[in-house]
């Protein structure tokens, strides 16, 4: 109870101070009369009595501040000084209190949004129950050694029957389908999943509506069933319930809806429209074959199974199984990797980088304040010294700097949380294919981080400047008179140390910058090796049910080439499996007519597309040798030329001339195309050379897949073409639902996007702070002309010519930057071999770029001396000796 | 006026202040100032000002009270007294305090012994 009473008698005296405080002068005075009336008595003069009774109390303030502290919250009571007092202060001078305060805003607000993508995609676990053993398994690529490839059905049967660090492991195939055939609604391409019956099981989810697949459902010739993903369900059936029960067309054919997933379920990823069991729709033969790599696998380990053990086993398994059967088209290796840790493979590169950079520029930001608050500090010197002397303690003078500087930072912050806000939802708008994007939100995590972040910019910004101004100074500062020449070197010298830490992340960050925004122009000025402007592109998958033989799809194409080449404005109309540029996607082995047979383990393996023999000239891919595969019928379905590309010939056919060669391709035993022609290479990825590839004529490539690809002339607008070459589609089949209706341009700018996104906000985040330190430097040197008034005006008394004087402060300025630059270069340098995984055609080490870099920090460093320095060249010597 | 006199002084003040006053009935600052150093022969060297920190802590305890009153040659001046509490702490401290001069003297005592050995 005493601490309570206490408390209360404390918080009482605390809202009572000026009361209790006149009571104690009243004491005070009363007890020196005492004494000095004693002392009297004893025969002393009056004025020594006074004397001896003011030496025999001490210190009167003393006493009263220790009455104070006894009585009250000292704390409390200093801290409510400190605050009115900073916020006097602040007041006063509105053009620092904006600057700081713009300043921290932009550092906090930056790494707030960042933290924020950072946390939601790399740091959350995922939502699902023990989320530390969801694996997701991988087998190695056999002819390239790629760690994450897809793994084959018989792969994964020999892994189920053998690997014991499991729980148990499911299947993921992916595939698009048309959805049509409810009530008029338009069909539609959608991308879907096949999965083993067990994978929501294994996840560990529960369904909002209905149920999820059985074992019953997971096998050939079952009542064909479906799952939707909530997205779905909303989009397209209006959340209606009754949709559970009902069927749905899937190319046709009629699936039952199950069940429908929870709202949160995104996995893989948000693009997912529904589901289907596995082993209805892919034969069992493709689900025993060991080499047709198309598989996804997601697994649970056993518990107090490592991802390591397991990963081994799996190696182990592979290895053998590999060395049992040399003639399949099947890894050596495989792995498994942490299902939260494969879902971010390949942003968290770049999200580590950008995270960086808003460090980066935090730190700039806070030694910005720090720099700000010193510039302060030294105005005001004289006062602390003062206070010094008379008894204000050190802690005290460095709580109050510091309360200014959090006083700073809390607004910076608050601002900072707005941008945040704002920051994130443009860069989520910029970045649409972010994995786990749905769990990204502003919570209780990134503001106490923001807060955190906050109070560690204001305990630094006004710690350094306060430790600085309080540090064995007193007697300098003191006796430091208004004429000195040296007052404030040292102080200097310490805000030039920040600048050249200001300068030197600025030059990495301009470093990291540079070489990402070559990165970028290199990638967007790569040559395709065809045509790209007024190109037009649409997306559409044949249903087998419709399109079951190579006849009726032929057809199809044929019809389709010859409505599209009516249409007025399109010059050339073709179909192609799969466009330049937009990826591998499908390879075969093959093999030479009449070529030795290859080591066991060893296979020939090329890109394969199909193609319509117009589309060469169409897309302007040259023809280096032969001829293209005929045109004479576009009905026929028997036609045996091949075209290759130039890089396979090289690779198969070096020194020879591979016109006339014949091959047999993976699924045929005897061989049956020909090669009558080569072309130039088209590169499937932006980044990556071109890899060998054949063309097979469009109706012999067993394609139920492609893109029709339009061109126009000049005077054109090609996207103009999209709806009636659409309205065509229709006319030929009208639940063929088209995708990605997308110029050439906005492919190559769609896969560009990630490069983009990160030399954008890379140089972004390198100019702030390259403005930053520009600031800091002009602030600096401002400064030490005034300081040094009174000297420049006496060195030119003494005969110095103006423009020594600028030169002698403009190397003042200089020097920090050039220190900066240096030490800059020098990090930029480290960083640069970091970041070289995300860099294409630009070395690491690029001189022109850190040349750049250096004549840019060094031209703006200079616009920022110029100014003070040519101030300090037009003082008059007279004013400046006179001056105070 | 180092910090670290005072601090070995704080719990001391307090008990001194509280056994004058027990001693002598109602008294000012001035004279439990006076009292302290005229008993301990100015062996303590005291900041007088320093007294009041000590009867505002003691006050707040409810181990003092105060009231504004005359003195003998009439002067306005703030008197305390010890409360019943007050004496209840005295006599609680006191017995600490000797307690523990005693256990000192004697740990003291012991090891000068030891040493001579």
């Amino acid at each position: 109870m005493d601490w309570l009473r206490q408390f209360l008698q404390r918080f009482y005296s605390f809202f009572r101070s000026a009361q209790l405080d006149r009571e104690l002068e009243a004491e005070m005075s009363a007890h020196l009369q005492f004494a000095t009336e004693e002392n009297l008595q004893r025969g002393m003069s009056l004025a020594e009595a006074r004397r001896q009774a003011l030496v025999q109390f001490g210190g009167p303030q003393q006493s009263k501040e220790q009455h104070r502290e006894a009585r009250g919250f000292p704390f409390l009571e200093s801290l409510l000084q400190d605050l009115r007092f900073a916020l006097r202060v602040l007041r006063k001078s509105p053009g620092f209190t904006a600057v700081a305060i713009l300043t921290l805003m932009l550092g906090i607000g930056v790494n707030t949004a960042l933290f924020t993508i950072v946390h939601g995609v790399l740091l959350n676990p995922l939502p699902f129950p023990r989320p530390d053993l969801l694996v997701s398994l991988w087998e190695e690529n056999v002819i390239d050694a790629f760690a994450y490839n897809p793994v084959s059905g018989g792969v994964f049967a020999d892994w189920q029957k053998e690997a014991r660090s499991f729980e148990q492991m499911a299947l993921i195939g992916e595939d698009t389908a048309n959805l049509s055939g409810d009530g008029g609604a338009l069909p539609e391409s959608i991308g879907i999943r096949q999965c083993s019956y067990n994978l929501f099981l294994l996840l560990g989810v529960q369904p909002a509506r209905g149920r999820f697949f059985t074992q019953e459902d997971d096998r050939p010739g079952a009542m064909p069933t479906t799952v939707l993903t909530n997205g779905l369900w909303k989009r397209r059936y209006g959340s209606d319930p009754s949709i559970v029960g009902n069927t749905i067309l899937l190319d046709g054919q009629k699936f039952a809806v199950i069940g429908v997933l929870p709202k949160w379920f995104d996995y893989p990823d948000k693009r997912v429209q529904l589901w289907v069991p596995v082993r209805l729709v892919v034969s069992e033969t493709d689900m025993q074959n060991r080499g047709n790599h198309r598989f996804f696998v997601t697994a649970r380990l056993k518990d107090g199974i490592s991802v390591a053990q397991a990963s081994s086993e799996l190696d182990e398994i592979q290895e053998r199984n590999h060395a049992q059967f040399p003639n399949e088209l099947m890894g050596k290796n495989a792995r498994a990797l942490l299902l939260s840790e494969n879902l971010v493979r390949d942003v968290k590169q770049s999200l580590y980088l950008l995270m960086g950079a808003v460090l980066c520029v935090l730190l700039i930001a806070c030694l910005n304040v720090a720099n700000l608050l010193m510039a302060r500090a030294t105005a005001r010197r004289r006062e602390i010294a003062v206070r010094s002397a008379l008894g204000g303690s050190r802690w005290r003078i460095v709580q109050e700097q510091v309360t200014e500087s959090l006083l700073l930072t809390l607004a910076g912050g608050a601002f900072g949380a707005f941008l945040a806000w704002i920051t994130l939802r443009w860069l989520l708008s910029l970045q649409e294919n972010l994995p786990r994007a749905d769990s990204i939100h502003v919570d209780g995590t990134a503001l106490g981080f923001t807060l955190a972040v906050t109070v560690f910019c204001g305990v630094f910004a006004g710690l350094l400047p306060a430790v600085a101004a309080t540090r064995n100074e007193l007697f300098g500062s003191l006796k430091e008179d208004s004429r000195t020449t040296s007052g404030g070197r040292s102080r200097a010298r310490l805000r030039k140390v920040l600048l050249t830490a200001e300068v030197a992340l600025s030059v990495v960050l301009l470093i990291g910058g540079g070489l990402l925004l070559r990165s970028f122009t290199q990638l967007r000025s790569v040559n395709l090796g065809c045509r790209t402007d007024k190109v037009l592109t649409m997306g559409f998958t044949l249903p087998e049910s419709r399109y079951a033989t190579e006849v009726r799809r032929a057809e199809f194409f044929a019809e389709l080439l010859r409505r599209a080449r009516a249409v007025p404005g399109v010059s050339h109309a073709s179909i192609v499996s799969v466009l330049p540029g937009a990826g591998h996607f499908v390879d075969n082995t093959f093999d030479i007519e009449g070529a030795p047979p290859l080591a066991p383990g060893q296979f020939r393996n090329a890109v394969i597309r199909g193609a319509d023999p117009d589309y060469f000239v169409a897309m302007h891919i040259p023809l280096k040798r032969g001829r293209i595969y005929s045109e004479a019928d576009h009905r026929a379905v028997d036609d045996n030329g091949m075209v290759i590309t130039e890089s396979m010939a090289k690779e198969f056919f070096p020194g020879e001339n591979p016109i006339g060669k014949r091959l047999a391709i993976d699924w045929e035993r005897k061989p049956r195309f020909e090669i009558v022609g080569v072309v130039g290479d088209v590169l499937s990825k932006l980044d990556s050379p071109p890899e060998p590839t054949l063309y097979l004529p469009l109706n012999s490539g067993r394609l139920e897949y492609g893109s029709l690809v339009v061109m126009t002339d000049s005077g054109h607008d090609v996207t103009a073409l999209a709806l009636p070459l659409q309205k065509q589609i229709a006319a030929i089949d009208p639940d063929l639902a088209v995708s990605d209706v997308l110029t050439m341009g906005e492919r190559i700018g769609n896969s560009t996007e990630p490069a983009k996104f990160d030399a954008v906000l890379v140089l972004l985040f390198a100019v702030l702070g390259l403005v930053l330190a520009a600031v800091g430097l002009y602030g600096l040197l401002s400064y030490l002309v005034t300081e040094r008034t009174n000297e420049i005006g006496l060195r030119m008394a003494l005969g110095a010519q103006r423009f020594e004087v600028t030169r002698m402060l403009l190397l003042e300025g200089l020097q920090p930057t050039a220190t900066g630059l240096a030490l800059g270069v020098f990090g930029g340098g480290i960083c640069a071999q970091l970041i070289r995984g995300l860099l294409f055609g630009v070395r690491p080490l690029e001189v022109s770029i850190f040349a750049a870099v250096a004549m840019v920090v060094l031209m703006v460093a200079g616009a920022a001396c110029a100014y003070p320095a040519w101030r300090a060249a037009r003082v008059d010597p007279m004013t400046a000796l006179r001056y105070e | 006026m180092s910090h670290s006199k005072l601090d070995l002084l704080q719990g001391t003040l307090d008990l001194m202040v509280l056994q004058t006053l027990a001693a002598m009935g109602s008294m000012h600052g001035y004279g439990i100032a006076r009292r302290i150093e005229q008993v301990s022969g100015d062996a303590v060297l005291l900041n007088q000002g320093t007294i009041y920190a000590s009867l505002v802590r003691l006050q707040q305890r409810g181990w003092i009270s105060a009231e504004w009153g005359t003195s003998s040659n009439n002067r306005r001046a703030k008197f305390y007294s010890i409360t019943k509490r007050g004496r209840k702490q005295l006599s609680e401290d006191a017995a600490y305090w000797q307690r523990l001069t005693g256990v000192m003297g004697r740990v003291l005592a012991l090891q000068e012994g030891a040493g001579d050995e």
